[in-house]
């Protein structure tokens, strides 16, 4: 039996070039003025443009949370976002949450309860329980697990991220 | 200055981690790096008539297209693609010819100056195959499995189903109570967070230095020279940091193949990072349909277990494990028989994936264990105790420890066991039926030869270096306690090179073998560091230690001290630079001990509890109690988390974790985390972790490893729970809401 792959080439934009746009973001505190192919991501901007790797990439269809990150003080998934999207905003990622060599209070955390283990996992689990802690809303250990519920962790830390969590919001 | 080992220290690397700096394969940069995107197929049989890269060629950006038309020469021979791990068989050779095997073998890599240019020609490229008829379901092939041949070697030994003992048919006839029952395991996959990737750089020499996603560096370091033919200076593997690999990291995957013929083809670096879709073809747990049946007497004693497998693997290579072998071994039975078959697909090789054959075979076992126990009335936990046995069953062994009965009694405790009810649907909690289960799991506790090197600098620093990867289990921090105590400095003084294929040699990371491996080799090396500075302190005038045998003089807070007498002490850097030595190296090879007398093994009682929402089905697992013995614990607050880690595998196995075929095309149809169901924060409560004491002298430190036996037994403590809460048995993992609200099984 011969058989072909059903579908015909979608036809590369002209030329192949996706042509460029002009647009700046804040990182960590840092401004970056950028010219980008458009069908870049936030995320793949971040990691292989901007050299902040600390960002992951575990799935990059946004179902995983390893790229969570702070976009004017709210969790949002690097992947998701294109990064024309994002001109003059404000973003944190895990390399900026530390001040003046100090630990965030939820970097320490995750330390003291060995709320890891490869670390993979780890920059979108903090970045999102800074998300979290700021929205407000989850108060107890099972609104902490609902509420965090879209950053996977294979190895399976769970337990000793949501104590983290937990002792970083001054919770019993 | 208290001893490292045995405390709950926090990772040496936890800075790194928590704060981005810790870097993983994809995460090296290089100048000119060239980005590469794979191409898989989209048959699973056949050969490619044609393929055309024209369109992808022609986007802005794209270097080159390689497939097996045009690129670099490849070894011809199998020899050249095995690997330390490799099973049996005719290894794959990625982009070698128009051969396909597997649905999402590689054709092609797109290689191009930006990621996303590579990935947008990476979809123009278009193949035309002929295809050959396939079969990708164990269903299909359950009857017509290869038999699992009787064992020539002593690895064949390892793998290979145990021999027949006693005369199982009449014992099993002669039963008071028998139970025959069949289980079911899907195919799963490891899914760990980093995605499998390759960054090749080319060094000013041409030498490449690949940083790779492995469990082994030296192991792919090894394959790549012979794969691409060359010398062995010619590639260097480096893994500092892995993100998970749970077996799938074992073997060298053909992302680092197509990276370094990249790099060799274009004389650039080329990072090639493969999608979560194409992490599916890599390698998985083996599918396992198993048919245990089991004989007792009416007083709860075992008098016959007969334990039949099928197993999943390719066309082109055997992959076993013992998967039957473990029912005859946990418990007193005086006739056991076992029976393995491979069902020979056309799928990617099955690979060890945590716990492997223990977390599938145990399931079935233990899971028959539970419906033993109902059958004869008798509680769970008291029929394991009846059963109990001191001695390993398959070649009357003693076991060099084995504190089982304990892990059933602090886990019974601590779970408050004894308040069950032992009625099915006997527990609620308001609108939800309460179930609890137990089971037992066990696992190998194995040693491998390992070299370490360690240099002691004057300044009281000392650097230790092995070649093994820390995929998240916590090597590194427990490479840094052994150290620390051995040669009697703070943590902070030692540290740890290691993942790196250039330093002493090291098995791959797996099988729970790597913790008592490489601290027994730091113990070993650091002796002999402590025998050199005696030498040296020796030599001192008016030396306090002149005249002392080395075994009476310890490493203690920067000094030698005497044993017998602590007012007898002088200074590592006092005795070193008296010698003008600035640095002391050694480098040793520790083998395992020989001691085939005895067993080694570690054990596990585990205790779960379920809620199952009655009308629809919806089940939690609100608590779980590991007990653990395995020997001597290096780091009680890694190795809590390896158990953690390991119950909720266990959980996901009971529950969620399924790869879906689509058999028509034989290619997987839920290649992502959507719909390959893992645990979320969401699904996992309350659990406990104990460790019982167990003293062990197998090896110096009396260490045993924990990678493993955390996942063993939960699937069947959960599967087990839910039965008690429902009074439905499904033998067919995972138990999703249908299942148990379907038919009864």
């Amino acid at each position: 039996m011969i058989s072909s792959d059903d579908s015909d080439p979608p036809a590369p934009a002209s030329g192949g070039s996706a042509g460029s746009v002009s647009l700046a973001v804040m990182v960590n505190g840092t401004r970056y003025p950028l010219t980008l192919d458009p069908r870049c991501t936030l995320l793949d901007v971040l990691r292989e443009q901007l050299d902040l790797t600390g960002t992951k990439k575990g799935c990059d269809h946004g179902q995983c949370g390893a790229c969570t990150i702070l976009v004017d003080g709210r969790r949002v998934l690097a992947c998701l976002t294109l990064a024309v999207m994002k001109d003059g905003a404000n973003i944190t990622t895990i390399e900026g949450l530390a001040k003046d060599g100090v630990l965030h209070p939820l970097q320490q955390a995750f330390i003291e309860h060995d709320a890891f283990q490869c670390g993979y996992c780890t920059p979108g689990q903090i970045c999102s329980a800074v998300g979290l802690i700021a929205e407000g809303r989850a108060q107890t250990a099972d609104e902490i697990r609902e509420s965090m519920s879209g950053n996977i962790c294979r190895c399976g830390a769970y337990p000793n991220i949501v104590a983290a969590i937990q002792q970083a919001m001054g919770l019993p | 200055m208290a001893p490292y080992i045995g405390t709950a220290t926090s990772r040496v690397d936890g800075l790194a981690k928590v704060t981005g700096t810790a870097k993983y394969a994809a995460e090296y940069n290089a100048p000119g790096l060239a980005h590469a995107s794979m191409v898989g197929a989209t048959i699973a049989k056949g050969r490619i008539t044609r393929i055309d890269t024209t369109a992808a060629l022609r986007v802005d950006g794209v270097i080159t297209v390689l497939t097996h038309e045009n690129r670099p020469p490849l070894a011809d021979n199998d020899q050249a693609y095995n690997d330390d791990v490799a099973p049996e068989g005719t290894p794959f050779r990625p982009l070698y010819d128009g051969r396909i095997i597997f649905n999402g073998q590689p054709i092609a890599l797109v290689v191009a100056n930006t990621l996303e240019a590579a990935r947008f020609a990476a979809s123009l490229v278009r193949a035309d195959y002929l295809t050959e008829p396939h079969v990708t379901d164990i269903h299909t092939k359950r009857d017509r499995g290869l038999a699992v041949k009787d064992p020539i070697t002593p690895l064949d030994a390892l793998f290979a189903p145990p021999k027949q003992r006693g005369a199982p048919g009449p014992a099993l006839d002669g039963a008071d109570v028998r139970h025959d029952g069949e289980y079911y395991v899907p195919i799963e996959h490891h899914n760990p967070m980093e995605p499998f990737a390759s960054t090749a750089v080319v060094e000013s020499d041409g030498r490449l230095t690949i940083y790779d996603k492995t469990q082994g560096v030296q192991n792919v370091q090894r394959y790549l020279c012979s794969v691409l033919g060359l010398k062995q200076d010619d590639v260097r593997v480096i893994s500092t940091f892995v993100g998970g690999a749970f077996g799938v990291g074992l073997r060298p995957q053909f992302q680092a193949v197509l990276a370094a013929l990249a790099a060799r083809a274009l004389g650039r670096s080329v990072r090639v990072v493969l999608t979560r879709q194409q992490m599916y073809v890599l390698g998985y747990r083996p599918a396992m349909i198993q048919r245990i049946v089991v004989g007792a007497n009416a007083n709860g004693t075992l008098n016959a277990i007969t334990h039949d497998a099928v197993t999943v693997t390719s066309q082109h290579e055997n992959y076993y494990r013992q998967e039957t072998g473990w029912s005859g071994l946990l418990y007193s039975c005086a006739n056991a028989k076992y029976a393995h078959r491979l069902a020979k697909l056309d799928l990617p090789t099955a690979c060890d994936m945590r716990g492997p054959s223990a977390a599938t075979g145990v399931y079935a076992l233990e899971c028959a264990m539970d419906e033993l126990a109902a059958a004869l009335k008798i509680d769970p936990v008291e029929l394991r105790l009846r059963c109990y046995s001191d001695r390993d069953q398959h070649d009357n062994r003693p076991y060099s420890s084995k504190a089982l009965r304990e892990c059933y009694h602090q886990g019974a405790e601590a779970f408050g066991w004894h308040t069950r009810n032992p009625e099915p649907r006997a527990m609620r909690d308001g609108s939800e039926l309460v179930g609890w289960g137990m089971a037992s799991g066990v696992w190998d506790a194995f040693q491998a030869a390992i070299t370490v090197r360690i240099r002691l600098s004057a300044n009281g620093h000392a650097e230790v270096a092995c070649a093994t990867s820390d995929i998240g289990t916590g090597t590194a921090t427990v490479m840094t306690q052994v150290a620390a105590d051995m040669l009697g400095l703070p943590l902070d003084s030692v540290s740890v090179l290691l993942g790196d294929s250039t330093l002493p040699a090291s098995p791959v990371e797996g099988g729970s073998w790597i913790a008592a491996s490489v601290s027994n080799g730091i113990a070993a090396t650091a002796d002999a560091i402590r025998k050199e500075l005696l030498r040296l302190a020796a030599l001192m005038p008016d030396s306090s230690l002149s005249g002392t045998e080395a075994d009476d003089v310890g490493l203690v807070d920067g000094m030698l001290v005497s044993r017998r007498d602590n007012a007898r002490a002088v200074s590592i850097a006092d005795a070193m630079r008296h010698s003008a030595v600035d640095q002391i190296e050694r480098e040793i090879t520790t083998n395992p001990i020989e001691d085939a007398a005895r067993a080694h093994n570690t054990h596990s009682a585990v205790f779960a509890e379920v809620k199952v929402d009655e009308q629809l089905g919806v089940i939690r697992v609100t608590r779980v109690v590991s007990a653990i013995a395995a020997g001597r614990i290096v780091n009680t607050k890694t190795a809590t988390s390896q158990i953690l880690g390991g119950v909720v595998w266990g959980i996901g196995m009971a529950l969620h974790e399924e790869t879906a075929i689509d058999h028509r095309f034989g290619r997987v149809m839920n290649a992502n985390f959507a719909e390959y169901h893992v645990p979320v924060h969401a699904d996992v409560h309350n659990i406990k972790v104990i460790f019982v004491d167990e003293a062990d002298d197998s090896n110096p430190l009396g260490i045993k490893g924990v990678g493993e036996i955390g996942i063993v037994g939960v699937a069947a403590a959960i599967a087990n729970a839910v039965h008690h809460a429902t009074g439905k048995r499904v033998r067919d993992l995972p138990i999703t809401l249908d299942k148990l609200l379907g038919k009864p099984s």
